[in-house]
């Protein structure tokens, strides 16, 4: 009697060997990542989060890249690897606070992938660690302050697709010196990293070229009274004005610098975080003429005009500021990553290590993107820089639209005024 | 008598002194040093003083609403910025309605009337809701829940109008009829900064004249030195309370005005600098104090605008222009130093106390 119950569970036993070891099953996935694996369930979104201005005066660079890094998703018809992609996030209000709440917010929830953001370089200084240290990739489309991708202070999970100011600040410089030939030049900052270190830039390199800084002054960002800061500017006799702030104080700037005696007709410049209709409803009649360096939307490659027709159908607005294309590739960057280091269970269930995400966005090269052919480098810059200087015209005042065709870009046909 | 001397005067006192005497030095160099250099002409300086007087009628305003509160509920308002915002981004779709269609220009004066008018209605409408749902049930409970509730106030209303708006900032139309400059020699002034300093003079003596010279005035006042006293003298404690509130809004809604006119931008959070510079001015002036809040104000406006210049220039600091909320603070600090009850306090110190 003995003898046979312990048969019996001998049976059994190999029984339950034999059909573990028949069963179809692979071997369960290990996680091997340094940092850590994301599990997604067969019915769960692959989850990218956002980090972008969405309310304020600078509302319009959020909602710009928002749209495009949408469309991005749209043109994959919405599923990456047979799972849905959730892109939801924070407002991070364009300050540096800002940014590192909702980076603290965002790193808090466990199923985040990857960050699409800051868009204020400001922003994505206090960021850039957090989401270093939670394993979670973040690649802004329109940080463009030198110091983010500074070799020594360079933080790993940080990527970007906007261009570094080196490029856009000496352009700029360039295109002051040597086609409008003026001579003395002032610049205002607000103190931000994209302000101070776009303005330092330009400075250094107009003072290369044989330029003379007639005045280097900062103001705060949420200042309306620029009168004072102007009449101090008036008084060293600049020819010219650089200004490469936000929407806020630099459309306060233009509304008041024809008030200031000395400063009637000196030509204004601004840069990429202006460079949209806000901008022009804001800052009044007094942006007319007025210059701007951005992203050279001409050179953009094929899919681009078509990209365009979408959000304009789908958004039902003309492209709102410079960066909705670098936030498309940004967000396409991350796909293709993702699709690349995705361990795919028969079940339908996803493991993504967070060290392999990273390394596999890090490793992205001759990315054929709206922007260009998109490589990134060792500090994080997967930018294919092409800036141009744009001129407002009479008509794109009365239409609230910024220019699309470039006045002048390096190496092209001088300025003709 | 050494030692007495010895005695009265604390180290603390010493230090403060030596932080305020230094502090006085430096800024007695600088502005020495400015002015010797010839940088700026004469013109130059009267301009910056008119851009300072403008900017602290309007600072002046708003102070009064958070100064005429406190003097009468001992809480402050911080929802009062957004009272402030609240009339001229509202009145922002009637200006804008009227520029573009040409209208402003043609009837400039009907149309600015009509645009405070409008502005000073929501904002004297937000401040008495304000007033009643948020304060009202609250008269009674500890200091410090009024003071939360404000803040919480503040930001319902920041959120409310930015869903009703939109997030964006929006242009105030320019007024062609308040361009041209009145000009005397090389001085000049524009129009609109006419306009600005004259309205705030106005306003600032129409209030001094109700609350000095009218029956209600007297109430006001009455309420603010003690609430049941005047209730037993059959005072309607409430209806003075709403008229404060009436007042105050009222004034913000036109300074809100005045401050888009000047600065052509209105948006859901224009008014958190500017309240917390006004809730500046009234605590340089006197926290409590009606004529203290329009000094505290005027002398903050100008202290900003001519105090980058005049002081840090000479002392050769690189773009001071930013530190002009520094040198604003480090102002109060210094009045409080010298002068805790602010700068026309004492009065009111000596009732309260």
């Amino acid at each position: 009697m003995k003898a046979k119950v312990l048969l019996f569970v001998v049976f059994v036993v190999a029984m339950a060997f034999v059909a573990t070891a028949c069963a179809p099953s692979a071997p369960a996935f290990t996680c091997t990542d340094k940092v850590g694996c994301v599990n997604i369930a067969p019915n769960d979104p692959i989850h990218v989060a956002y980090s972008m201005v969405l309310s304020g005066a600078d509302a319009t660079l959020g909602q710009d890249t928002k749209y495009g890094a949408e469309i991005a998703i749209d043109d994959k018809g919405g599923k990456v690897l047979g799972h849905a992609v959730k892109f939801d996030g924070q407002d991070d209000l364009c300050s540096a606070e800002g940014g590192q709440t909702a980076a603290t917010k965002i790193a808090a929830d466990k199923t985040v992938l990857a960050v699409i953001g800051t868009n204020c370089s400001s922003g994505a200084v206090p960021a850039a660690p957090i989401y270093t240290s939670a394993g979670i990739v973040i690649i802004s489309p329109s940080n463009t302050a030198v110091v983010l991708t500074d070799p020594a202070k360079r933080q790993p999970f940080y990527f970007r697709t906007a261009h570094s100011d080196k490029f856009q600040g000496a352009t700029a410089a360039k295109f002051v010196f040597a086609q409008l030939k003026l001579k003395n030049a002032a610049a205002i900052h607000d103190g931000s990293p994209y302000a101070q270190g776009l303005a330092q830039v330009f400075k250094e390199t107009y003072e290369k070229l044989g330029g003379k800084m007639t005045a280097f002054e900062a103001i705060s960002p949420d200042d309306k009274d620029m009168k004072p800061v102007l009449t101090r500017i008036a008084a060293t006799k600049p020819e010219f004005l650089y200004y490469p702030i936000f929407i806020g104080a630099g459309a306060s700037i233009a509304a008041q610098i024809r008030d200031v005696p000395g400063m009637e007709k000196v030509p204004m410049m601004g840069a990429d975080g202006i460079f949209s209709p806000d901008f022009l409803k804001a800052g009044g009649k007094n942006t007319i003429s007025m210059f701007h360096s951005s992203p050279d939307l001409s050179v953009m490659t094929g899919g681009y005009a078509d990209f365009k027709a979408k959000y304009e159908k789908k958004y039902n607005t003309k492209v709102l500021a410079p960066f909705h294309a670098h936030a498309y590739d940004g967000m396409n960057i991350v796909i293709a990553a993702i699709e690349k280091v995705a361990v795919k269970d028969p079940d339908g269930t996803l493991h993504i290590g967070r060290q392999a995400l990273r390394d596999a966005v890090a490793a992205t090269k001759d990315f054929k993107g709206l922007t260009g052919n998109l490589t990134c480098d060792a500090n994080g810059d997967c930018a294919d820089p092409h800036i141009a200087i744009y001129q407002i015209t009479q008509d794109n005042f009365s239409k609230l639209e910024m220019p699309s065709k470039p006045i002048w870009s390096e190496g092209g046909p001088d300025y003709k005024p | 008598m050494l030692r007495r001397l010895s005695e009265r005067i604390n180290a603390t006192d010493v230090v403060m002194f030596l932080i305020g005497g230094s502090i006085l030095a430096l800024v007695l160099v600088g502005s020495v040093a400015t002015l010797t250099s010839g940088k700026y002409s004469a013109a130059q300086w009267f301009d910056l003083i008119v851009f300072g007087v403008a900017l602290g009628g309007i600072y002046a305003l708003i102070a009064l609403g958070y100064t005429m509160v406190y003097g009468i509920l001992r809480m402050i308002n911080f929802a009062h910025s957004e009272v402030f915002m609240s009339g001229p981004f509202t009145a922002y779709f009637l200006a804008d309605a009227w520029g573009r269609s040409g209208f402003l220009d043609e009837n400039p004066v009907v149309c600015l009337l009509a645009i405070f008018v409008l502005a000073m209605a929501i904002s004297l409408i937000v401040a008495v809701l304000l007033e009643r749902i948020a304060y009202r049930p609250l008269r009674f409970a500890p200091r410090l829940v009024p003071l939360i509730t404000a803040i919480g106030a503040s930001f319902f209303l920041q959120y409310f109008f930015r869903g009703l708006y939109g997030p964006n900032i929006k242009p105030y139309p320019e007024i062609a009829a308040l361009k041209p400059y009145l000009r005397f020699g090389d001085f000049r002034i524009q129009y609109v900064q006419i306009l600005v300093i004259v309205a705030a003079a106005l306003m600032m003596a129409g209030l001094q004249l109700i609350v000095q010279r009218t029956r209600v005035g007297k109430a006001m006042r009455a309420v603010a030195e003690d609430k049941q006293t005047a209730a037993l003298m059959g005072i309607d404690v409430d209806s003075i309370i709403v008229l404060t509130f009436v007042i105050g809004g009222a004034l913000a809604g036109a300074a809100g005005v005045l401050y888009a006119l000047m600065f052509r931008q209105v948006s859901f959070i224009m008014g958190f600098i500017p309240g917390i510079k006004a809730f500046t001015a009234a605590v340089l002036g006197g926290i409590g104090n009606i004529p203290g809040a329009m000094v505290g104000g005027l002398f903050l406006g100008v202290i900003e605008s001519l105090g980058p210049s005049l002081f840090l220039d000479g002392l050769g600091i690189p773009a001071p222009q930013q530190l002009k909320d520094a040198i604003a603070f480090t102002l109060l600090v210094l009045v409080l130093i010298f002068r805790p009850s602010g700068i026309l306090g004492e009065k009111l110190a000596e009732k309260k106390a």
